[in-house]
């Protein structure tokens, strides 16, 4: 199968490459350009720990085709933090132990902030709405709705 | 070495404390590095084909066409993987579960494998490898797999602990029987008794991280192994038999976990992956599909108990009894066994005996979920004493504070118990506000106990003392769920130093003595035990290294708060040392500072949690909200408050989702239905209300810090906890989990039409 050129910014940097017509942009990301904060969970839709924003858009990078990013915007969980400080949503996961395992914080993190983007002043209910697309088996969600809430009210402060 | 292990009471400066875990920053910013985050040079793409049969003879396997697809390095069968347990009954099953041999006994079994140069043509070469199957009859439910005219999974399988040696071959490998005093006479003095028999179905740990490793053999017979395990020394172990390897040519090093609760205990993928490798000489990766995963790894029993309490008057129960049927999948285990332990261990009882049949079905081998066992233990034995309380007119957590069991009290499995927690949980439970708050229509409140043994087991710790006097720390318990966090702080707190000049890893096979798994609840406890341990030994040198800076005998050297201090009038002058100090000149005082610790950690202070629950159950639809939920449990002692709450919280949820939604759905086939997140629907975030916690702390006595394993207990009450509640709610006793809207809408309407 003859491969797909693609263009297209990731995290703010121009980057182009190679894939299947058939490879997913997780495919992609984690396995031609070595981006592999976003997990494999489900491969279908379900899970949320793919997550990543398109111009904008939340989706499950397992669901969009490599192809597709062609003139697109991509944001992942590597391009959260500047340089060295943390996105006020990585720093209150932290503070919160809004994780156990961590492989679903990459996930809740692009949730989070696209929900946070979209509604900076979210109720908890919003919040379980908002990510009820993301699973988590080992926190029980308590600790990350609560470090949702509290990044909320540092990034209205800033 | 000379190490006490006993509860000292001592005063805390870190412990207790709650910083940010050192593993932290990684996982935020995508860095960390878990099963499938790493590649090697050269790394094919690995996949198994798994057979579409729930039981089936394997009569011909042919691979010559996969073989000759370009692209495909490898293909493997059973006859890859040749029979070198030697006799090792438990071993042939993990060599079989990893690769099908005479016959595939459930739907997912691995049959073979293909090692190719990327994923498309691993998955098309499967496509053409030619399994012939002679297709047999199956069972898949454990109370028909008993009956004597089941299909026979195995037939060299001869119950076990039968007073006569069976004749005939059975699906029930073993009776187990557990208790003490006699329940005949108990049952004569009851003045209530309660019979009742319950359900539970079949459940998947649901780990967010599909099993994933990549492994390297190498031509001279050493071989490397990355894998996502809960203990990478015991996975060294299994692969090194199965694969007739010596064990220290293999080092496997344990990346980030993505969840495991005792699903990443065994291994499955990881033989067969490197036996790959070894075939095509190359490294190989390979990550399960979550569809493998559900089909294929880790899912618990299914259940059929049948219960019997009876109490006087007063409230005394004066017998109880239990028979614990629990499915084991193909291979036999000790499940039921747990079971029948775990059924009555929070009570104080005269007369009391379970039985337990271990049976096998035509499903996924049976692998610990989290307290493995007792859950549905617990949901029986917690529903029927609710029913009894009621009989009784009794408030039911007065019940169950007037026959929990105290220190000194014989418990239903055994040992004599120590300082215990089930008392002190229920009298907090008792005062607890959630229990006077209003409930509104539909709305019901529940609450149950459970017990957890909690496990010690071989550990082994590393602390070496940097020349700048910061502190590395290796540890072999892989890190669930932050760990490196606690076992920091106690570093810290033996040594007298700040969290921030510590760093604790994961040491790999090659670097570490052997440790067991991370389950058992022990992970915290024992690394904690052994991290004290070579604190001390590094201690005991640091003053050594003292007394010779200042030329004095090392017996007037004591230390306090990460110094050296020197004892004794005459030597008044002299001041301290910190450990920075006698670190900087460690090179001409003798050379490396470092503290080793082997050991057994024994004396895993058992654990109890009493759950309050409150739900809405829609009449209309038979669904059910949990709208209100506390978790009070004794942790001995705390030693990262949050992450003992992060526990508390994560063991209540997945005891949601098990008694309402979770179930494994099997076909009229013997096929799994439902092999997905979007069919086996774990709970979401907008499912769940906070989950309020209260640790309670009970000294472990067998511990320096008094620390008791917190993991796995609050697994256990919520089935039982939630099952309280939406049948107060319901009107109607809920025998059957997982509550699904059907099954309460069925048993809602079979009390009207009574
Ligand atoms: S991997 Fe994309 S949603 Fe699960
Ligand atoms: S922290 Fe483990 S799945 Fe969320």
């Amino acid at each position: 199968m003859a491969g797909v050129a693609v263009s297209t910014t990731i995290n703010g940097d121009t980057i182009e490459y190679l894939c299947q017509p058939d490879e997913t942009l997780l495919d992609v990301l984690r396995d031609r350009l070595g981006l592999t904060g976003a997990k494999e969970g489900c491969g279908t839709g379900d899970c949320g720990a793919c997550s990543v924003i398109i111009d904008d858009r939340l989706v499950c990078s397992c669901l969009v085709l490599g192809a597709e990013a062609e003139g697109r915007r991509i944001e992942t969980v590597e391009g959260m933090a500047h340089g060295d400080k943390l996105h006020p949503l990585q720093q209150k996961f932290l503070e919160h132990a809004a994780l156990q395992c961590g492989i679903c914080t990459p996930g809740f993190l692009i949730a989070a902030k696209d929900l946070l983007a979209k509604n900076p002043d979210p109720t908890e209910e919003e919040i379980r709405f908002g990510l009820a697309g993301n699973l988590c088996r080992c926190t029980g969600y308590d600790k990350i709705v609560r470090a949702v809430q509290d990044a909320a009210t540092v990034m209205k402060g800033a | 070495m000379n190490f006490d292990p006993r509860f000292s009471g001592r005063k805390f400066a870190s412990v207790g404390t709650r910083p940010i875990r050192p593993d932290g920053v990684d996982k935020v910013t995508g860095r960390a590095r878990y099963g499938a985050d790493f590649n090697m040079a050269g790394q094919l793409v690995g996949r198994v084909l798994r057979s579409p049969h729930a039981h089936a003879k394997i009569r011909k396997i042919d691979t010559s066409k996969a073989e000759a697809l370009a692209g495909v390095k490898a293909v493997i069968t059973a006859a890859d993987l040749p029979d070198l347990t030697d006799g090792d009954a438990a071993m042939y099953d993990i060599l079989d579960n990893c690769m099908a041999r005479t016959k595939a006994l459930y739907d997912g079994h691995a049959v073979a494998a293909v090692a190719a140069i990327d994923a498309r043509t691993a998955r098309q070469a499967l496509k053409l490898i030619e399994v012939d199957y002679e297709v047999l009859p199956h069972v898949t439910d454990v109370d028909e797999a008993m009956q004597h005219h089941a299909p026979l999974i195995n037939d060299t399988v001869f119950t076990e602990g039968l007073e006569e040696k069976p004749v005939k071959p059975s699906n029930v490998t073993k009776r187990s029987q557990f208790g003490h005093g006699d329940v005949h006479q108990g049952f004569g003095h009851s003045d209530f008794i309660v019979e009742r028999s319950f359900k539970t179905e079949q459940t998947h740990q649901g780990y967010i991280e599909p099993h994933a490793c990549v492994a390297n053999v190498s031509t001279d017979g050493t071989a490397d192994l990355w894998v996502c395990t809960q203990g990478h020394f015991v996975y060294r172990q299994h692969c090194a038999q199965l694969l007739g390897m010596e064990a220290s040519k293999l080092r496997v090093t344990s990346s980030e976990i993505g969840g495991g609760f005792g699903g990443k205990t065994h291994v499955w993928a990881e033989p067969v992956a490197l036996a790959l490798s070894r075939k095509a000489g190359r490294p190989v990766k390979l990550v399960m599909t979550r569809d493998e995963v559900f089909r294929a790894s880790g899912p618990t029993s299914a259940t059929s108990i049948d219960v019997k309490i009876g109490a006087r008057k007063d409230g005394t129960i004066t017998a109880a009894e239990a028979t614990l049927r629990y499915s084991a999948g193909p291979y036999a285990g000790s499940w039921a066994e747990i079971g029948a332990m775990t059924a009555f261990a929070c009570y104080r009882l005269d007369n009391v005996k379970t039985v337990g049949f271990e049976v096998l079905v035509n499903r996924p081998k049976t692998a610990a979920y989290r307290a493995p066992s007792a859950p549905m233990a617990a949901f029986a034995v917690e529903s029927t004493v609710d029913e009894l309380a009621k009989e009784l007119g009794m408030d039911p957590v007065e019940f169950r504070i007037r026959n929990a069991a105290q220190e000194g009290t014989r418990s239903s499995y055994g040992p004599v118990y120590g300082p215990i927690g089930i008392g002190p949980t229920l009298e907090a439970v008792k005062v607890h506000p959630h229990m006077k708050a209003p409930l509104k229509k539909n709305q019901g409140r529940g609450m149950a106990c459970g017990f957890w043994f909690n496990f010690g087991g071989q550990t082994c710790v590393d602390l070496n003392i940097g020349m700048d006097g910061s502190v590395s720390l290796a540890v072999g318990t892989v890190d669930v769920g932050g760990s490196r966090a606690s076992l920091s702080l106690v570093a810290a707190e033996e040594l007298g130093i700040d969290y921030s000049q510590l760093k604790a890893i994961v040491a790999d096979t090659s670097s570490l003595g052997y440790n067991d798994m991370t389950d058992g609840s022990r992970g915290t406890f024992s690394s904690s035990m052994a991290t004290i341990s070579a604190a001390r030994n590094a201690i005991k040198i640091l003053r050594e290294r003292a007394a010779q800076m200042w030329d004095i005998s090392v017996d007037d050297v004591v230390w306090e708060q990460g110094h050296a201090v020197a004892k004794g009038e005459k030597h008044g002058n002299l001041g301290k040392l910190s450990l920075k100090e006698i670190a900087a000149k460690s090179g001409t005082t003798g050379g490396p500072i470092a503290g080793h610790s082997e050991l057994v950690a024994d004396g895993a202070g058992v654990s109890f949690a009493t759950h309050i629950c409150d739900v809405e159950v829609d009449p209309e639809t038979g669904s059910t909200r949990v709208i209100r939920y506390t978790v009070v449990q004794d942790a001995g002692k705390a030693v990262h408050p949050t992450y003992v709450e992060g526990q508390y919280q994560g063991g209540a949820a997945q005891g949601i989702g098990w008694a309402l939604n979770e179930e494994y759905i099997y076909g009229k086939d013997g096929r799994l239905q439902n092999a997905g997140f979007l069919d086996y629907r774990i709970p979401v975030c907008s499912d769940l209300p906070m989950i309020d916690t209260q640790i309670l702390e009970i000294p472990n006595p067998n511990h320096p810090y008094g620390v008791r394993g917190v993991g796995e207990t609050s697994i256990v009450p919520p089935l039982a906890a939630i099952a309280n509640a939406v049948s107060n709610a319901a009107g109607v006793r809920m025998t059957h989990i997982p509550m699904s809207p059907p099954r309460i809408l069925a048993a809602i309407e079979a009390e009207r039409e009574g």
